[in-house]
């Protein structure tokens, strides 16, 4: 895939904010694959999570906001669990999803929940469902 | 001995059996788990990213009220451990942040109690020992999977509970209990969690990665410590059945129903009527009831 990089988005404001938020180092990764290797939803993300990183550390931050793959991770931690430099894949993909619900926008609207799963789930998966996916 | 405890929302409710069948056993062995006299929702997830400390506020609470009944408190629920334990590391560590969230939740906590899970009691203050004594209807030839799921174990440097990629404390007990332990691939992978509101897909998959991974390495049974593992499990069989060959299912129950079984507690209380899965036909193959 061919690519134009450019020095204002790869240090715009958006990713040092991403950076804050998240508390990651986008330039510690180092692209071994690990995360995407460990991840069990890799599979069905747009942008896989090493490749989460190295969109960013490039400054491609509107590519990762329009993929999946910050809405389809478990936040199961096997990214950050398995990476030889410490980074939290699972950090940065929080830090996404908050910069979107901290902004009031809904990924899942409360309305289209379906009756049956509330009325028959734990309560925590409809607590931790909110907090991950509703602002 | 009294241990207090937190159920956390889940378990006074939706996994009754669960909070039921882990207090009877404990009697069983000889301490009582001493319900919080006041407690809140844990919020359910640990934020990952470390400037929302609102969301540490509900189980700063829960700690705090806590601190004020004893030096340790013990849960069940493995997300309710991940989260109130990785919290008190918060209190404890980071004064800034401990300021700030006493502040708002009107507390003075500084994160001294210790928290364990219902495990590390029995391992490390009762001692597996001293449980398999207690067993009276031993699990004998029960080939049993241990499903530990994610928030159990990770992050290693947070959780301490074991080591995150070859854990072992599940199994030791399910020896204690006499029956024998199946370790396999998917042990420590996620169920799909709280994509159980938008996305069955996934949670099929990853439900039926776990459990045919389980059978697959000749598990009878899976037990859990987790009410959402339970859960995703149970309502992935069907569809992981007709999608699988050769799968016809597996039973599914929580580690204390295991527990209290074999401890020899009436079969009626142990809630397993409650389950989706049934666990009786392979009990009663197994000679056990
Ligand atoms: S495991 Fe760590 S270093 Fe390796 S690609 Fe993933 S984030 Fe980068
Ligand atoms: S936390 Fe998210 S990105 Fe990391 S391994 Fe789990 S699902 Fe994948």
């Amino acid at each position: 895939m061919k690519i134009k990089l450019a020095k204002e988005e790869i240090e715009s404001a958006s990713i040092h904010q991403l950076q804050r938020i998240s508390g990651e180092d986008l330039k510690k990764c180092y692209q071994c694959g690990n995360c995407s290797g460990g991840c069990p939803v890799s599979f069905e993300m747009d942008i896989a999570p090493s490749q989460v990183m190295r969109f960013l550390q490039l400054g491609k931050i509107e590519e990762v906001m329009k993929a999946n793959s910050m809405w389809v991770c478990v936040g199961c931690l096997q990214c950050y669990s398995r990476c030889p430099k410490g980074c939290s894949v699972a950090a940065v993909l929080e830090g996404l999803r908050q910069t979107v619900l901290r902004k009031g926008e809904d990924f899942e609207k409360i309305k289209e929940i379906p009756i049956p799963f509330l009325e028959k789930a734990p309560q925590q998966a409809i607590v931790c469902g909110f907090r991950k996916l509703v602002s | 001995m009294k241990i207090p405890y937190y159920p956390g929302c889940t378990l006074n409710t939706f996994a009754k059996s669960f909070d039921e069948s882990a207090r009877s056993s404990a009697l069983e062995i000889g301490f009582e788990m001493a319900e919080l006299k006041q407690w809140n929702c844990c919020g359910a997830t640990f934020p990952l990213t470390p400037d929302n400390l609102i969301a540490l506020s509900a189980p700063a609470k829960v700690l705090s009220n806590a601190g004020k009944e004893g030096d340790t408190l013990t849960t069940l629920c493995s997300v309710c451990y991940n989260v109130l334990k990785r919290t008190n590391k918060v209190m404890r560590d980071n004064r800034e942040k401990r300021s700030t969230i006493n502040g708002f939740i009107e507390e003075e906590y500084d994160g001294a109690v210790n928290v364990l899970h219902f495990l590390e009691v029995l391992r490390d203050k009762i001692g597996f020992d001293k449980v398999k004594a207690a067993v009276k209807r031993p699990l004998t030839g029960i080939k049993t999977g241990a499903y530990y799921g994610c928030m159990l174990l990770r992050p290693f440097e947070d959780m301490g509970i074991d080591n995150a990629e070859r854990p072992t404390v599940f199994e030791n007990l399910l020896k204690a209990l006499g029956a024998e332990p199946v370790e396999f691939p998917n042990r420590i992978e996620c169920c799909g969690a709280h994509l159980a509101m938008n996305n069955e897909e996934v949670v099929t998959k990853l439900s039926g990665n776990v459990m045919t991974s389980a059978v697959g390495s000749g598990a009878e049974l899976i037990v859990t410590s987790c009410p959402l593992c339970q859960y995703n499990l149970e309502k992935s069989q069907d569809k992981v059945a007709s999608r699988t060959p050769g799968y016809t299912g597996v039973p599914v129950i929580y580690f204390t129903q295991a527990l209290g079984l074999a401890l020899g507690q009436p079969i009626e209380t142990l809630g397993f009527e409650k389950n989706v899965t049934d666990v009786m036909p392979l009990l009663k193959k197994k000679g056990i009831v």
